[in-house]
């Protein structure tokens, strides 16, 4: 069983987000990690490799910086890396990054696709099943339990009704929400391997994607709107007032 | 413009998402078409304001979701144009892959449209916006709770048509949920509670003045995982994300991950006994008070409105 995984590089949840002239400003980001639903993901492949002997490879697509994700992920055991070089991921629309990421998939042979149900910047979750769309493969996203039947998956995903366990076979990509897996975490001599693995680049161009002319084009980012202070009160007896604002002020109840 | 709508439907029907894609529809001056997957609620879809046709798509692949099945289907029954989902799970799902089919973008959780077509959208959790613009055709998935949703004495024609498409998701077994409360991401109030709310045996005040004014219960994630609650109930950047008309965080900081999954909430009410709690930064009313006198005091302010 070959796995793939998709990583992508993203700035830690914890780190502020400031902008500069109209675009985030990616230098001041004091940490960069591995997003964290991808995290699940990975952790998720490597239980398969524990348990069936799966091979998992990382990609990532993204500027130098994100050779640092698949250090990370081969220190905790992935086995191969591909690195698809892309300087400004910003400005490829989804048409142009699942295109590179399914060529990829595609390259490698890999019938099973790993990834985050969205990544920590972006916030979209377009990538999993447009990668799917794109490879022929089946999708279940939001999973987070997985186990393998030999054949396919069994995969927990939530359900208008609460959830529900479906099976899905090869190929496909699940996509993952965070699952009760602990995540592992490299020790020295995974550290000491995941330096010296080979990185596989992949260009687009050997993908068969042609990364200009994106039809989406971000104008700008900028900070949240700025949100008025609200009121204060003071203690438990001033909850009443509360309550006859929302009534009549806000109109909520 | 040309604007085709995939509506939202779950086992009660149409969900109200669908009447608020509407409205952003025709906030850019198109009459759109509304498909029903599954040709559920047909007849609510059509009474919307400003819908020019509703089409059941009807097909075996319906009966139980599978984002491939369902997008091929559905993506028969649609001529060219934008297409709008709801950016909730399964919306996104069939907008990615529709989009993908058509080799055209996708720009899921638009929170504003204007024509031209420019779409702003929050990124990083709400910590930043975007504005996007989009030559050509595109599909959009809609932030549930973000649009007034459009009128009800509308009488647009209804039609059946026939797709279907290959299983290859299914389900094996149906879990109930564990309660009968409410989900958080589609009640329109949430009361959510946190570690300041001391054990899991205080948890029953909370659920009981969610009772009193049909509210879903929320939690953060330290509550989430030291207590055991379900993760299905967390809100947050790692759990769901949601824009209720009010939110009432009791006994919780405001990390900026649980302000991820809770800070475009119409109105906000934080209790906290810490003043400088970061969460009255995005609290329209914040009342510094423990739990244990607040939250009676709310239970009996709520029973004798
Ligand atoms: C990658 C990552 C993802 C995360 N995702 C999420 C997420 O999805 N959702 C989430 O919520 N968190 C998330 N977190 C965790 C987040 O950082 C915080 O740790 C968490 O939100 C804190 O929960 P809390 O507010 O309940 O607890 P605390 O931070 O401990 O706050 C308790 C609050 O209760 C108040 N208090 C204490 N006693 C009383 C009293 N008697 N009456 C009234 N108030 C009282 C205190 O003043 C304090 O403000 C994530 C963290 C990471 C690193
Ligand atoms: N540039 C990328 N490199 C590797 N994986 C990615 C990339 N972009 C998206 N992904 C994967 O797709 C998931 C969803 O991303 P998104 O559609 O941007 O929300 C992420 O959690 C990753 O698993």
């Amino acid at each position: 069983m070959d796995i793939a995984v998709l990583i992508k590089y993203v700035p830690d949840t914890t780190a502020k987000i400031s902008i500069n002239g109209d675009r985030v400003d990616e230098s001041s980001v004091s940490k960069w990690s591995i997003s964290p639903f991808d995290e699940y993901a990975l952790e998720a492949a490597l239980a398969m490799k524990e348990s069936s002997g799966a091979k998992v490879t990382a990609i990532t697509c993204g500027p130098t910086r994100s050779e640092k994700a698949l250090r990370d992920a081969a220190a905790v055991g992935a086995d191969a890396l591909v690195h698809i070089i892309i300087d400004d991921l910003v400005a490829l629309d989804s048409t142009k990054i699942q295109g590179l990421l399914a060529g990829a998939v595609k390259q490698i042979g890999a019938q099973i696709v790993f990834c985050g149900k969205q990544a920590a910047d972006t916030n979209s979750g377009s990538t999993g099943p447009g990668v799917a769309e794109l490879i022929g493969a089946a999708c279940v996203t939001n999973a987070s339990e997985i186990s393998s039947d030999g054949d396919g998956f069994n995969v927990l995903r939530p359900a208008s009704s609460g959830s529900e366990r479906v099976n899905v076979g090869a190929p496909c990509v699940v996509a993952f929400d965070k699952t009760t897996s602990e995540l592992r975490r490299p020790n020295v001599k995974g550290i000491m391997m995941a330096k010296k693995k080979p990185i596989e680049s992949m260009d687009s161009g050997a993908l068969g994607v042609d990364v200009s002319g994106s039809a989406a084009i971000i104008n700008s980012q900028s900070p949240p709107p700025e949100k008025s202070p609200g009121q204060m009160f003071d203690g438990a007896d001033s909850v009443s007032e509360v309550v006859q604002k929302l009534r009549n002020e806000a109109k909520v109840i | 413009m040309d604007i085709t709508i995939i509506a939202e439907t779950n086992e009660n029907g149409l969900h109200p998402v669908t009447s608020q894609m509407v409205a952003a529809a025709t906030s850019l001056g198109s009459s759109p078409t509304i498909l029903c997957p599954g040709g559920i609620s047909t007849d609510s879809a059509a009474s919307i304001d400003g819908v020019s046709a509703v089409i059941g798509v009807e097909g075996d692949c319906f009966s139980s979701f599978d984002g491939g099945a369902w997008s091929s289907a559905l993506n028969s029954a649609i001529g060219g144009g934008t297409i709008f989902t709801a950016a909730t799970p399964n919306g996104r799902e069939m907008a990615a892959r529709v989009a993908a089919a058509r080799g055209i973008p996708v720009i899921q959780d638009a929170t504003g449209i204007s024509s031209g077509l420019t779409i702003s959208r929050p990124i990083y959790s709400g910590k930043a916006m975007e504005e996007v613009s989009v030559s050509g055709d595109c599909v959009i998935s809609i932030r549930p709770n973000t649009f007034t949703p459009s009128g009800s004495g509308g009488s647009a024609s209804v039609s059946t048509v026939n797709h279907s498409s290959d299983v290859s998701v299914t389900v094996m077994e149906a879990i109930a949920k564990a309660s009968e409360r409410l989900d958080v991401s589609e009640a329109d109030i949430v009361i959510s509670g946190g570690r300041g709310m001391g054990n899991i045996d205080n948890w029953g005040q909370l659920e009981a003045v969610a009772d009193q004014i049909g509210a879903a219960v929320g939690a953060s994630r330290a509550v989430v995982d030291e207590w055991g609650l379900s993760h299905s109930i967390q809100v947050g950047q790692t759990g769901k994300v949601v824009t209720p008309t009010l939110y009432i965080a009791v006994g919780i900081s405001g990390a900026i991950q649980h302000l991820a999954g809770m800070r475009s909430s119409k109105y906000i009410v934080a209790i906290n006994k810490d003043a400088d709690a970061p969460i009255f930064g995005v609290a329209d009313y914040g009342i510094v008070a423990n739990w244990e006198d607040a939250l009676p005091a709310l239970k009996d302010a709520l029973s004798s409105l």
